[in-house]
């Protein structure tokens, strides 16, 4: 199964993504941000980092980028989209997902591990964990803050939407949330980096679960 | 001609500023007492070719909306002017 790891001049993750899909038995590659035919590909993965330097907003240049107006369609299509920390701020401001992220609660660079709680197994990222699991994976990041409006709130618990929570909010994010899903659940965000949790030799290995569910979503081009 | 445009986007009503509430915290430590309700936003200046003012200010309106604000959480005020 082929998965698209997406190269944003400013990434800095994609190694890390590409490394741990390809350890779960998938087949990653990188695609360059201006490439726009995703077709070839079973899953696709935004990574972290600083696409386009987060000039004006994170993610409101990179979202302009012409892979995105292909990733409409193929989350459209039901393949698994999945955007880590800066992909995330990504699929926020491309409208791929609701809310946006915001600066942290005090100001702060934060770069630690955190305990996450799965609040949703319906999402392409949690189908192999369980409700209530608490995951350590590492958050690095200074606009991680989730916001929303009340409406959205609303609609994002309506429709079990909300993937992951912080179990102690580190960064102010609405309703403890670390990660949502859109509503069919293939497109998931999150702040956390679960390609960085994958070995206890380097801390922790609760990514895995994560990245062997989204993995074991992929669906054939 | 060219218009000169300001855009100011600020994080919309009863959206958290946390670069504000930082700020608010800072200036009674420095010993400026008495301020409330501070919001952070940014400017952003242009001069814009059109060929009239009101398409100036419709043009530069939906840039504000597409790329300079985040109308999810900003709001743009758009005016013709300067500093």
């Amino acid at each position: 199964m082929r998965v698209g790891v997406v190269v944003f001049p400013g990434s800095n993750c994609e190694y890390d993504a590409l490394g741990a899909l390809n350890e779960l038995g998938a087949s990653a590659e990188l695609v360059w941000h201006a490439d726009s035919d995703l077709d070839a590909f079973d899953g696709v993965v935004l990574p972290g980092g600083f696409a386009h330097g987060d000039y004006l907003r994170p993610g409101a240049i990179a979202r302009f980028s012409p892979v995105m107006g292909a990733l409409g369609a193929f989350a459209a299509s039901g393949r698994p989209v999945l955007g880590i920390c800066n992909g995330f701020q990504v699929l926020t401001e491309a409208g791929l997902l609701p809310g946006a992220l915001q600066k942290n609660r005090g100001l702060t660079f934060l770069s630690m591990p955190v305990t996450l709680v799965v609040a949703s197994t319906r999402s392409v990222l949690t189908r192999g964990a369980r409700v209530g699991q608490e995951l350590v994976i590492p958050i690095n990041h200074f606009s991680g803050n989730y916001t929303c409006d009340d409406a959205t709130h609303a609609s994002l618990l309506a429709h079990d939407q909300i993937v992951l929570r912080y179990a102690d909010n580190p960064n102010g994010s609405r309703d403890d949330i670390a990660g949502i899903s859109n509503e069919a659940g293939n497109v998931v965000g999150l702040m956390p980096h679960p390609e960085r949790a994958m070995s206890t030799l380097l801390g922790s290995a609760d990514g895995r679960v994560l990245l062997e569910s989204f993995v074991g979503s992929l669906v054939r081009a | 001609m060219n218009y000169p445009i300001l855009v100011h986007v600020t994080l919309r009503a009863g959206i958290a500023d946390p670069e504000a509430a930082t700020i608010e915290r800072a200036l009674p430590a420095l010993g400026f007492s008495g301020v409330s309700h501070l919001r952070t936003g940014k400017t952003f200046r242009f001069e814009l070719a059109a060929s009239d003012e009101a398409s100036a200010l419709e043009r530069a309106t939906a840039m504000a909306e597409r790329l300079l604000s985040n109308p999810v959480i900003e709001s743009a005020d758009v005016r013709l002017g300067t500093l």
